[in-house]
């Protein structure tokens, strides 16, 4: 029994002794921000890399995810004849969970993989020593420009993707379900607020740090050769997943808890 | 052995640990401006990490490493910033950045760490390849398009291109054919000459470490076991480094091996 107690205890500090160095590493990083040198290139090398090459793969993922749940919900709905409900089932969810959540989640497979894979290769060709060897903080030239872009990358590919979902809901609520184009387009503004997509923009700035912060840091903790880089790779898509998956419930409690 | 205080590096009871394993164990060595030091040693010794120790790239768990003199164990990031613009270093694997082309990564210390202009770096950068061997039209090649013994000129145009103080060569013909390694060898002398640099060089092998240094010293169980002149080393009775420098099979240094 007490050997099970301890083995829990043991996972628990592990846990948070990983929690600990994740904060660190994100904190030292961010205090690179507060002083010169700045490197916007890179920081605008990486938004497009993050925001404008993630359009394609994001904005298919969102036109049919506003394609299924449009459908979904008109055949739950008509179960009570609540059909006329579609359009704004269908924009609410887009704009302050699936939109965020799936652009997070397509990111994390697209940019937080590529990022530790890229990072755990210098690491391990000892391409980050060589950045120190050259007077350049490795944290400042790495880490930093991509959190920055992170952050603000995902909130305009997010809003991009509501709109790509709410479009996809319409196709189908008006080419198959029969539904007037211009109710449906009422119904979706009717019942929108701004808070809706706001709180969606906010998620996807915060997931858009967590999945940037998870690759690099697996990136860059990376060891022992291609097998490392793999390992962190993996590493880098599953924490990063799950923490989006967590914040997103969290975020939505602050949000619209009441 | 020079004095502590006027080496232009000096390292004394350095120990470092990796988990249970103890890599250094005490290391004391000098090296006087202007020397060409060569470490050698097996593989899995400790060189490397006396190097990146002694570069703060690694933090030894005791003793003290001086450069002109200025303890720089415990130096903080932005302490240690003017102490980095003195070294220059040579990876093994070269470790040229991928991204950037082949004149990006020469000038790419006196760019991002020096924050000189683009021109005038670039210009640097290929006067500096031109050093090693190597034409302006490489220069807009990316690393990926270059053989083995090219990366490692570009890894020592790169070196040199701050005309630092001290320089490191970590395994500088490791993977290279007999006539590249040459090559090789030929370049580090003449940069470190012409720099008037300190140099300290890590190998395993001896004909490079003959050609390159002024001084040999030899790690071995986590402490240099031996060190002199270049051309003591055929005279030296010590066993463990009788047996290296001639490559042999039988000897201390295979019995611990087997006792392990």
């Amino acid at each position: 029994m007490i050997g099970f107690l301890a083995s829990i205890g043991a996972l628990f500090i592990a846990f948070l002794a990983a929690l600990g160095r994740i904060a660190s590493f994100a904190v030292q990083a961010l205090a690179a921000a507060v002083t010169p040198p700045f490197f916007p290139r890179l920081i605008l090398r990486q938004i497009v890399d993050i925001g404008y090459f993630s359009l394609p793969v994001v904005g298919l993922t969102a036109i049919f995810t506003g394609m299924v749940l449009a459908l979904q919900s008109y055949t739950g709905f008509s179960r009570f004849n609540a059909e006329s409900a579609v359009a704004t089932v269908v924009v609410l969810s887009v704009t302050r969970e699936l939109g965020p959540v799936i652009a997070g989640l397509m990111v994390a497979g697209r940019v937080g993989a590529a990022m530790a894979a890229e990072i755990g290769t210098m690491r391990v060709t000892d391409q980050i020593d060589a950045l120190t060897t050259l007077s350049t903080d490795p944290l400042r030239y790495l880490v930093l420009p991509r959190l920055v872009a992170g952050f603000v990358a995902l909130p305009f590919l997010v809003l991009v993707a509501d709109i790509i979902g709410v479009f996809g809901g319409f196709l189908v609520g008006t080419y198959k379900l029969n539904f007037n184009p211009v109710s449906y387009l009422t119904q979706t503004g009717q019942h929108l607020e701004t808070m809706d997509v706001v709180s969606g923009l906010v998620k996807a700035a915060v997931f858009g740090f967590v999945v940037t912060l998870m690759g690099c840091y697996h990136g860059y903790q990376s060891r022992g050769g291609a097998a490392g880089v793999g390992q962190a790779t993996t590493y880098a898509v599953v924490s990063a997943s799950i923490l989006i998956l967590l914040l997103d419930y969290v975020l939505t409690a602050v949000f619209f808890a009441k | 052995m020079s004095d502590q205080a006027a080496a232009k590096i000096s390292v004394r009871g350095v120990k470092k640990s990796f988990g249970p394993k103890r890599v250094l164990d005490g290391i004391d060595i000098d090296c006087a401006a202007g020397e060409s030091l060569v470490i050698i040693g097996g593989s899995g010794t400790g060189k490397s990490v006396l190097v990146k120790s002694i570069l703060g790239l690694l933090r030894p768990e005791a003793g003290s490493i001086r450069i002109d003199g200025i303890e720089t164990v415990g130096l903080r990031r932005a302490q240690r910033e003017p102490l980095m613009r003195k070294f220059g270093m040579l990876f093994q694997g070269g470790a040229l950045f991928d991204s950037l082309r082949v004149w990006q990564n020469v000038a790419f210390g006196l760019i991002q760490g020096r924050g000189m202009e683009r021109d005038e770096a670039r210009r640097i950068a290929l006067e500096k390849l031109a050093a090693v061997g190597l034409g302006a039209e490489i220069g807009e090649l990316s690393p990926a398009e270059l053989s083995g013994g090219m990366q490692k000129r570009v890894a020592l145009a790169r070196a040199i291109a701050a005309e630092p103080e001290i320089l490191f060569f970590d395994e500088p013909t490791t993977g290279l054919d007999p006539i590249m390694a040459d090559v090789i060898n030929d370049l580090i002398t003449q940069c470190v000459r012409g720099l008037g640099a300190t140099a300290i060089s890590i190998t395993h092998d001896m004909t490079s470490a003959r050609k390159i240094a002024d001084r040999i010293a030899m790690l071995h169980n986590g402490r240099i076991i031996w060190q002199g002149p270049t051309a003591e080393i055929d005279r030296t009775d010590n066993p463990y480094v009788d047996q290296f420098v001639h490559g042999r099979a039988e000897g201390p240094i295979r019995m611990e091996v087997r006792a392990a």
